[in-house]
């Protein structure tokens, strides 16, 4: 209030809307992506939630049905929500784990390191597809060389992606072989911790497991809280892996009278992503298909929130 | 002021968006189709998306559009083949000048939903104009996947039809003198079929299990002749006893065969279905479930055995529709959104009713001809394995799965309930039909 009534000279006015407009110009690539990117499709999903809407027709509002139906009646929404989550905390944990473990025994070779390197970081440039055919081939219970070598030496022989208690695991090791892409990641973080503190360490009388407790992971925790953010939000994606393997493993390919069902076996594949294509191009439901989306997206930023939150708590009482 | 700026351009991208929002809100394609000059002899291109792509099918529907153009030089038709559903659908959404104005799909589940959104105009008006008379032209079954409430927004371009097939040579050695024609016979021919080996098979009667390739449900349930819904579209597959009867028989099976992990872990051992490792192909299986395609494969790989298909068996209560099976098939359509619709109508009459054009097109992709006077014409060149499915297509008593508001999404709930109720999972089975009526009830008020 103490401002109103000092007349602004003219100039300072132009100068202030040319700084003003070159802000804008600098902001608008960034203005442009989050408006068409992100604002948008997330108003319109907020929007088509309360609409009745089959992607042919004008929307109409039809108020809280779309969230009723879902939660009560869609089948095995549970069920998918249920293996979802199974697989953000297993097959992330163990996504991390791995590469972290691959990250640091390649580090520690001393030679053929670069053969390691490519070994590891090839699978991962598999695309999904094929990748998972090729597992679900390698793990066919009948026919596939996995069980055939483990029957020969007396082990038992699961039903990998035809039974529904081995589903999710036999995804998880697709996901862990496709590793390359953490393990990179971390052997750059490995190789970027400072050599003195590990000799300071050793000086003090830390053992292995000391040195990777007190030196590694504090140095690296940054990383590791990337990959776990990253691989929480790309899991709560998971789609393509998992309607390939249950696809292939079925053997329904669908059409008139012979329905793909989606989660083969059992529901026990069944995950958001697919329900969300479900309900939105099979059903024709994008009302609904918007509800899943809006549950996915509270889920990956509830997620991310409590791991950033977590990890700010961590850095604050460390120093 | 510093507060103001992001609040003043969070207004203006919230505004922006709300904008866009509008704008999409009045979006939908409720365009009307035009009429053409096409009836007055004036040139007019129209588009024809397809989702055939081997050469011969492709070749086949160019001969026949060829066909069309001679017969009317006026009319050009741009053929676009290996179209897949999602893609025509996406285009058909979008409308515009490049969208097709005529459409074919091997999804005839999806029939409900383009009726009833209206996204395929209804041809019942280009068909009184003309004056066919569909049920005397069509068969039943197909007429009947082809429409949805009354809206006949397709009609059938060639069929398919369910029958058995069955190994010969395995007949002759167990024994067995003819095809079963009811389940009795059907069980009874399945135990002498069925070799044991070790914890398995050397050879299975009949898979059962409902991941048996074409042995789903929906097929087997053709057996019966079910109702699904019924008046006022509700599920009646809790009602109808022809439903759990089937579910039972089929358990029945499955148990007297071993068991359903017994049986599983021998369907593992399976190639691909529409490979050389088909289990019938190999010898596998003695019997299976399948449709008319089979024939021209098994005749083109010489198997070390005889084989030949009979009509599928039926409940020994219904003995006397002995002959009947599952149908389903293609269908052809216009786009509500055409401009050129005298033009594109002119085409799917061609196509579907020309009988020269149905005979030529089935004989060359060994599909079932869908008007009788098709399946009726001394031009089409079945061998004795494929009329078995002519006859199949014939059979006044042969079914199909009716079109649903929401595609197949009764299917898949009635499938759940199979795979829930074969594995033991599901064990009360009148509480399993009520729980999926409603499931399949609850989906299509969804849906309305």
């Amino acid at each position: 209030m103490a401002l109103v009534g000092i007349p602004v000279p003219a100039a300072l006015k132009r100068k202030r809307r040319r700084e003003a407009l070159r802000t804008f110009a600098f902001l608008s690539p960034w203005l442009i992506g989050f408006s068409v990117f992100f604002a948008y499709p997330l108003i319109s999903t907020v929007y088509f939630s309360f609409m009745k809407y089959d992607g042919f027709s004008a929307p109409t509002f039809n108020g809280l049905q779309n969230w009723s139906y879902v939660f009560n009646d869609y089948p095995s929404f549970w069920q998918g929500l249920r293996n979802t989550l199974w697989l953000v905390v297993v097959m992330v944990t163990l996504r991390v784990a791995f590469g972290l473990g691959i990250g640091l025994l390649i580090t520690k070779v001393k030679t053929g390191a670069g053969i390691f390197r490519t070994l590891f970081y090839l699978p991962y440039l598999a695309p999904p597809v094929a990748a998972t055919i090729a597992f679900a081939f390698l793990l066919n219970p009948g026919t596939g060389p996995v069980n055939a070598f483990l029957g020969d030496l007396g082990l038992p022989t699961p039903g990998w992606f035809n039974d529904p208690d081995w589903s999710k695991p036999a995804l998880t090791m697709l996901a862990m072989w496709g590793i390359g892409d953490l393990m990179v990641i971390f052997m750059a973080a490995l190789l970027d911790v400072p050599r003195e503190q590990y000799e300071a360490a050793e000086l003090d009388g830390a053992g292995p497991w000391q040195k990777f407790r007190f030196v590694t992971m504090p140095n690296i925790s940054p990383i590791v809280l990337f990959a776990v953010v990253t691989g929480v939000i790309q899991t709560m994606q998971y789609y393509t892996q998992a309607i390939v393997a249950g696809k292939v493993a079925s053997g329904v390919i669908g059409g008139s009278g012979q329905q793909f069902e989606p989660g083969y076996p059992n529901g026990s594949t069944w995950t958001l992503p697919q329900m969300v294509y479900n309900l939105g191009f099979q059903r024709f439901d994008t009302g609904s298909a918007c509800v899943i989306a809006l549950i996915l997206f509270v889920i990956s930023m509830a997620f991310t929130s409590l791991l950033l939150r977590r990890k700010s708590g961590l850095l604050a009482s460390e120093d | 002021m510093l507060s103001r700026r992001p609040s003043r351009l969070l207004a203006a991208v919230t505004g922006s968006a709300v904008l866009a929002l509008l704008a999409t809100a009045c979006t939908g394609t409720n365009s009307t189709g035009g009429q053409d000059d096409s009836a007055a002899g004036k040139d007019v291109t129209i588009t024809f998306w397809h989702g055939w792509s081997q050469d011969s099918e492709t070749k086949a529907i160019e001969d026949n559009v060829a066909a069309f153009q001679k017969a009317h030089p006026n009319i050009h038709v741009k053929i676009v083949p290996h179209i897949e559903d999602e893609k025509s659908e996406q285009a058909l959404r979008a409308g515009g000048a490049d969208a097709p104005d005529v459409v074919s799909s091997f999804t005839t589940d999806n029939v409900g939903k383009f009726c009833s959104a209206k996204v395929w105009a209804d041809l019942n008006p280009f068909l009184k104009k003309d004056g066919i008379d569909p049920a005397k032209t069509f068969p039943a079954a197909m007429l009947k996947y082809s429409q949805f409430q009354g809206n006949q927004c397709s009609l059938p371009l060639l069929g398919d039809a369910y029958g058995l097939y069955y190994n010969k040579t395995a007949f002759a050695a167990a024994g067995i003198t003819a095809p079963p024609k009811t389940f009795s016979e059907f069980e009874a021919a399945v135990a002498k079929l069925t070799v044991a080996e070790g914890d398995g098979f050397k050879q299975l009667g009949f898979m059962p299990n409902y991941h048996g390739y074409e042995t789903s449900i929906a097929h087997l349930l053709g057996q019966y002749g079910p109702s699904y819904f019924d008046g006022e579209g509700k599920s009646t597959i809790a009602a109808d006893p022809k439903v759990a009867a089937l579910l039972d028989w089929q358990k029945s099976l499955v148990g007297k065969l071993g068991g359903f992990e017994k049986l599983e872990k021998y369907r593992t051992g399976f190639g691909d279905e529409f490979s050389a490792k088909n289990p019938f192909h190999t010898g596998q299986v003695a019997m299976a479930m399948d449709g008319e395609w089979r024939t021209a494969a098994l005749a083109e790989e010489k198997l070390p055995f005889e084989w030949a298909t009979a009509p599928f068996p039926v409940p020994d209560d219904q003995a006397a529709t002995y002959g009947r099976g599952y149908q389903t098939g293609t269908i052809i359509g216009i786009a509500r959104g055409s401009q050129k619709q005298t033009a594109a109508w002119e085409l799917v009459k061609y196509l579907t009713t020309n009988t020269d054009a149905v005979v030529s097109f089935a004989n060359a992709i060994h599909n079932v001809p869908s008007t009788f006077e098709a399946l009726n014409s001394p031009k089409l060149t079945p061998d004795p394995n494929f009329r078995t499915f002519i006859d199949i297509a014939k059979n006044p008593n042969s079914g199909t799965t009716p079109a649903s508001l929401n595609g197949g999404a009764y299917q898949v709930s009635l499938q759940n309930l199979g795979f829930d109720y074969e594995s033991g999972k599901q064990t009360d089975l009148k509480a399993g039909l009520a729980a999926t009526a409603k499931e399949i009830d609850a989906a299509v008020n969804q849906a309305k």
